[in-house]
């Protein structure tokens, strides 16, 4: 029932739900389908995976470095990316759309599709609870 | 004449960008939240109104990636780039690249090569690297410093 609710919130009002890393990882486990368990070490297995479908973005780790408490850097412009981890950067996981946009787009880029919300919620794992 | 105003107005120009904020007023949030999200936010007045056309009309495939955003902000960054693009900055290419303008290149002659071959710079489109303000649109030269050279005096 609860994992329904969620869906029903992000369906209903995407700009509106304020949401940490929590939410999100309970929203996309939902979405994985019963029994799905969030994973960190699964996450961390798949941030830093080369996928082999883009030479400089290589992988996830690419431009977000291997420690997501880090700041990282964009592996073509060079630009300074904040860090990731919801801890030391508390803006992260906290706006349903954006999370979404940047999934879209570096899943594309990076893994040549979308990503499943079973690996979207492995990441969300990974990152929140890096130390 | 025409030749003597614009040679004017170029030299007027030089002193301002200490004083002067390289991203005009009227900028929508977007400009901040998309247009800086992978790189700089560029200055509007670097590039032509032609080329900054060009730029939005091709944003997905926007040097390899895929930048396009909802038209209501595209609208929005559109005319405010184009309002305060230059009116002397030639042609910069296809796609249109800032970096590579006579200007761009004349005002960082004195830059030394080991500076863009830094991995902290990477690109000439990390105007952030070296301009320490540039996030905010400040260009002015006490706010240079180059990774591995320093602060700049001229
Ligand atoms: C080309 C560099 C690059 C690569 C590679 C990359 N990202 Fe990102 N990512 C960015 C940038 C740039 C942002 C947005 C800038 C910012 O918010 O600091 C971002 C933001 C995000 C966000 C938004 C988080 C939030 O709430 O603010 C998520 C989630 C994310 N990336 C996940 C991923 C995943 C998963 C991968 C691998 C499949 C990946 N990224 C690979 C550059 C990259
Ligand atoms: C998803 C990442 C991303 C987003 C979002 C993005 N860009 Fe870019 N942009 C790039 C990359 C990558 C380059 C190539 C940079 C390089 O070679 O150093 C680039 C280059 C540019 C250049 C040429 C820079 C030069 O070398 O002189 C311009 C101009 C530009 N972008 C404008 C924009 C504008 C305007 C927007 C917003 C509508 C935007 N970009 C949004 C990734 C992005
Ligand atoms: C490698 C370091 C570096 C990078 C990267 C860089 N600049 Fe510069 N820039 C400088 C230096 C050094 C000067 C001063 C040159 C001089 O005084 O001879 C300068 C001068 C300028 C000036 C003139 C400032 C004045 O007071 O006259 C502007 C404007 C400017 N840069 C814009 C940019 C923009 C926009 C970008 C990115 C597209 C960029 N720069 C990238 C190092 C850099």
């Amino acid at each position: 029932m609860r994992p329904y609710l969620l869906l029903l919130g992000l369906a209903v009002a995407p700009s509106l739900w304020a949401a940490g890393p929590a939410q999100f990882i309970a929203e996309y486990s939902a979405q994985a389908g019963a029994g799905f368990t969030a994973d960190a070490a699964r996450g961390k297995a798949f941030a830093g995976k080369n996928w082999g479908v883009s030479e400089k973005l290589s992988s996830c780790t690419a431009c977000h470095t291997e420690n997501p408490r880090n700041p990282g850097r964009h592996a073509v412009t060079g630009k300074t990316i904040q860090p990731l981890s919801p801890a030391v950067n508390p803006e992260r996981f906290s706006d349903p759309a954006k999370v979404e946009k940047w999934f879209k787009r570096n899943c594309k880029e990076v893994v040549g599709r979308a990503c499943s919300p079973a690996e979207k919620a492995d990441f969300i794992q990974f990152v929140a609870g890096a130390q | 004449m025409k030749r003597f105003l614009i040679v004017l107005a170029a030299l007027a120009a030089l002193p301002a960008w200490a004083e002067r904020n390289a991203l005009p007023t009227g900028m929508p949030a977007a400009y901040q939240s998309e247009c800086g999200s992978c790189h700089t936010p560029f200055p509007p007045g670097l590039l032509s109104a032609a080329d900054w056309k060009a730029t939005m009309a091709g944003l997905e495939d926007h040097f390899g990636t895929d930048a396009s955003l909802d038209a209501k902000s595209a609208g929005a960054i559109s005319a405010w780039l184009e309002t305060n693009a230059s009116r002397r900055i030639q042609a910069a290419g296809k796609p249109p690249r800032l970096t590579t303008t006579a200007w761009f290149k004349r005002e960082h002659r004195e830059v030394p090569t080991k500076a863009w071959q830094d991995s902290r710079v990477k690109s000439a489109a990390n105007c952030a690297a070296c301009h320490r303000g540039a996030d905010q649109g400040r260009y002015g030269e006490r706010e240079i410093d180059i990774p591995g050279i320093g602060r700049w005096e001229d």
